[in-house]
């Protein structure tokens, strides 16, 4: 039975080590807020963080995750996270919101690694991250915003 | 969705109930406050526990409970347009409750309480972009009928005149000190007999309707992922079913073979139902690693078997032979066509589109030892989809309990007139015995070649100049599938009219002496549906890029000549003027930019965009979009930015890279996000959004961001290239 460390805690999932991870955190762990959106690593509704990474749970598999450290949506900390969801809230960025645990986890890792970043980056970072509702505009704004904060 | 819709759908004994008139019920159920308009007696009124215990159907608008916490019943389905935070809105500016204590559940079951006005009242729905204009009335009603109860609570309470306490951010207040929260007040208050008038504010008292601070009340849920979708639906001993579906429409199954599949861990059953296969597991992936050991051969004597290309050959056939029907004319337009010093012509073709909401599409059902059905879902027609459902399972609808889940994006796919996945479910369910409740999940191919898109068309369209470049004749030939024959909505064919099918181009505003709007209807295959602006995702594109090309071929300012055409319609022409002038509309351009604009009403909504873009080796940029927006009296203003944003968004990305097609065979090419394209970030431009301030009566904004954006950018191209594009999507259009 595969191992998985998830936000701090060890669970042992019975399922095959081919399962995609994403459907082990949903449905093994119970913990819904990471997305299905595309199950090909098209969309990035399922980002989680693999020891900070951002990665699609949907194209990783419980075999190949001894020893890593697994973040979801729901085990966001930290001052970045937090002044992403702060600032996602105060420019009311989310519409249906589905791909929003993604954005946030992916918005996350940016500003985790790069923290003033230009249009450009905010671009590269999160074009594997699709909104249907298109709040692309808020989101890039966002970015900008959680980046001047966090500076200040 | 038009009005239209309703008569038809409506027995007539419901509609007779909704012109009764609000009569105002109030009842108290486990210490709360419950508040609506029905004709019957609210459902909880003294039943105490049962009541409590029982979760549906809701039957009132406001539920206020000891703790003080406000829950709004939505008869209007939030597919994340934001309509939910509107209606919390519209009662707390009559109700005075603390913001942060609000939150809004869908609510169904009676029509009489949720029936969708702007389309008669008699059915509960959500389309049109109407959500806002239903409730506005209602649901202020509601949270005053709330707050006058609680005031006149206190009242009683402290011996003191109602007309001197206030209801402000939760708190019940007497300037002689006495105060109260509303949960406190509220079982006192559910016992009083509801007032017989019920004063609203007026315009110039309004703090939230109007007010661009107000936050939504569910964005941070949408942030930390506890915001429930129904794929987060979890019920005890539920199991998850993924579907193998017909590989062509109309397609049926002949014959399969599960038995690996039954072998395999974690896999419950292999069943057969009328819209496909479905194998049941313990969860998503015992089922999905499952599916593909399923054998299935197909009957497809009734299939659609056409490729994408036969298909829209036959339709430049048709659109060159006279209409089928004749949506509108005025004047004599052959006449003035023949006696014209000069002629435009130009024929567009648009592909089928998918709505590819961000959740595919899902559904649960758990039948109940009681015989109740439950169902959960993204329910868009709720009324509706309870008779299916009872039809599916073979029980009275009244058996039928419905939750309506907050839902991953829609843009018209989960108003389906045939129910699909909402009755998959209950197939299913009952295909296992009614043993575990079930979830139906689909994937994201099976969201992508599960047909209900919005149809091809090809339009042609010729218009006539006279020797000063005067617009003097216009004709316009559509040709596609009918959205609603077939369906419930039927009703909205007249004249063989289908009105989805030539709205935005049957009414073009533009003063044109001579005009004919003719229709050409097709039988195809392949299930067709509203797309987020319907109509008027093809006509505003087809009206507004060949206006401008015609207004080159006159050798007039595209902005100018809409003026000068739009003299009768003030508020299109108030909202192309402020787009125009907040782009800097004729100003000089840096290097290599180009402008279009272009303007459209749809569903009462009045919008303009003006695009800005510069081109690379063919390749489009879209820099910046400049949008100007008139819903008659806003509400949430950021809300409606937010929708002119996404709407934007929407329509620009199906205009640069969306279409699905159908291959040789009649088999859907695409089957996920590699290969059918919605907009990404980086192809986002930066867009601004104007209000036209107003005090008409309110209009949505769900859909109306969507039509001008498209011909907006292709006639900034044209100006760049000197090209019309004819073809969408742009990838194929500016190659052909
Ligand atoms: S579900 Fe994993 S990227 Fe789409
Ligand atoms: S907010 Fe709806 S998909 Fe992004």
């Amino acid at each position: 039975m595969p191992k998985l460390n998830i936000n701090g805690v060890d669970h042992q999932v019975d399922g095959p080590a081919d399962m995609p991870l994403l459907w082990a955190i949903r449905d093994l762990v119970g913990l819904t807020g990471t997305k299905f959106g595309c199950g090909q690593a098209l969309c990035g509704a399922c980002t989680v963080h693999l020891d900070g990474y951002p990665t699609r749970s949907c194209q990783t598999f419980i075999g190949d995750l001894e020893g890593v450290k697994i973040t979801t949506v729901e085990g966001l900390g930290g001052k970045v996270a937090e002044t992403v969801q702060q600032v996602w809230t105060d420019l009311d960025v989310p519409q249906c919101g589905y791909c929003q645990s993604g954005q946030v986890m992916a918005a996350v890792a940016l500003l985790t690694e790069t923290p003033k970043p230009t249009d450009e980056d905010i671009d590269a970072a999160l074009d594997g991250n699709l909104c249907r509702c298109a709040t692309y505009h808020r989101i890039r704004a966002g970015v900008h915003e959680a980046a001047r904060r966090l500076e200040a | 969705m038009l009005p239209k819709i309703i008569e038809h759908l409506a027995p007539a004994a419901t509609v007779e109930t909704t012109r009764r008139g609000f009569l105002m019920t109030a009842g108290a159920a486990a210490g709360a406050l419950i508040v609506g308009f029905g004709s019957s007696p609210v459902r909880a009124a003294g039943a105490g526990a049962a009541a409590a215990a029982a979760p549906e159907p809701f039957d009132a608008y406001i539920k206020i409970a000891e703790d003080g916490t406000v829950t709004v019943l939505s008869s209007q389905f939030d597919m994340g347009q934001g309509s939910y935070n509107g209606l919390a809105t519209l009662v707390n500016e009559e109700l005075g409750a603390d913001w942060s204590k609000i939150t809004v559940e869908g609510a169904t079951g009676d029509t009489k309480l949720y029936g969708n006005l702007s389309w008669g009242g008699a059915v509960q729905g959500t389309g049109g972009s109407s959500s806002i204009t239903t409730s506005f009335d209602r649901y202020r009603k509601a949270g005053a009928a709330a707050r006058m109860l609680l005031t006149e609570a206190a009242a009683k309470e402290w011996n003191l005149p109602a007309s001197e306490i206030t209801a402000k951010d939760g708190v019940l207040r007497h300037a002689s000190g006495p105060s109260a929260g509303f949960g406190e007040m509220a079982a006192k208050a559910a016992q009083l007999p509801v007032p017989k008038t019920i004063p609203l504010k007026g315009r110039d008292d309004w703090s939230l309707i109007g007010n661009a601070d107000l936050r939504r009340y569910d964005s941070r849920a949408k942030t930390d992922g506890t915001h429930d979708f129904t794929i987060d639906v979890k019920l005890p001993g539920m199991l998850t079913a993924v579907m193998i579906h017909p590989p062509k429409f109309g397609a049926t199954v002949g014959s399969f073979d599960a038995s690996k599949a039954k072998a395999m861990k974690g896999v419950v059953d292999v069943v057969e139902t009328p819209r496909g296969i479905a194998v049941v597991g313990e969860h998503m992936w015992a089922a999905l690693a499952a599916r593909d050991a399923v054998a299935v051969t197909w009957d497809e004597t009734k299939a659609e078997t056409r490729s994408s290309a036969q298909i829209m050959a036959g339709y430049h056939k048709a659109v060159e032979q006279a209409p089928q029907a004749v949506a509108r004319t005025q004047g004599d337009a052959a006449k003035a066509l023949a006696g014209a010093a000069k002629t435009v012509e130009a024929t567009f073709d648009f592909p089928y589109l998918a709505h590819a909401a961000m959740e595919p599409l899902n559904a649960v059902a758990r039948m109940n030892a009681d015989g109740t059905l439950e169902i959960w879902g993204g329910l868009q027609l709720p009324g509706l989809y309870q008779g299916m459902v009872a039809k599916a399972a073979g029980i009275d609808p009244s058996k039928v309990v419905s939750h309506i889940m907050k839902t991953g994006g829609g843009f018209g796919r989960r108003g389906t007139p045939d129910g699909d996945v909402i009755v998959e479910a209950v197939m299913i369910a009952k295909a296992i015995g009614y043993k575990a409740p079930v979830k139906v999940q689909w994937t994201r191919e099976n969201d992508m070649r599960g047909g209900r898109y919005r149809p091809a068309y090809v339009h042609k369209l010729t218009a006539g100049l006279d020797s000063d470049g005067n617009i003097v004749a216009w004709t316009h030939h559509i040709v596609g599938q009918s959205i609603v024959a077939g369906t419930p909505f039927q009703g909205l064919i007249q004249n063989g009219i289908d009105q989805t099918s030539v709205e935005g181009a049957s009414n073009l505003p533009y003063a044109i002496p001579n005009m004919q709007v003719g229709l050409t209807t097709m039988k195809v295959g392949v299930p067709p549906l509203w797309w987020r602006a319907v109509g008027s995702t093809h006509t505003a594109y087809a009206t507004e890029a060949f206006l401008d090309q015609v207004a080159a071929e006159a050798g007039k300012d595209p902005l100018q000549l809409r003026l000068a055409l739009l003299k009768d319609h003030p508020r299109h022409a108030a909202v192309l003027k402020l787009a125009a002038e907040k782009a800097g509309w004729g100003k000089k351009l840096p290097e290599g930019r180009f402008m279009g604009l272009a303007v459209h009403e749809s569903f009462h909504s009045y919008v303009a965009h003006v695009a800005e873009i510069s081109m690379k080796g063919g390749e489009v940029k879209v820099h910046r979009v400049v949008a100007a927006v008139d819903c008659g009296t806003v509400v949430n203003p950021d809300t409606v930015k937010a929708q002119i944003e996404g709407g934007t968004g929407f329509g620009l990305g199906a205009m640069l890279a969306e279409e699905l097609t159908l291959g040789t065979g009649g088999v859907v090419d695409q089957g996920n996000y590699d290969t059918y394209t919605p907009l990404r970030i980086s192809a986002m431009p930066k867009v601004e959004v104007h209000i036209v301030p107003s005090t008409e009566p309110p209009t949505g904004v769900g859909e109306p961001g969507v039509p001008s954006i498209g011909p907006a950018v292709a006639n900034a191209i044209r100006r760049a290239t000197g090209k019309p594009i004819t073809t969408l999507p742009l990838t194929r259009g500016m190659q052909s």
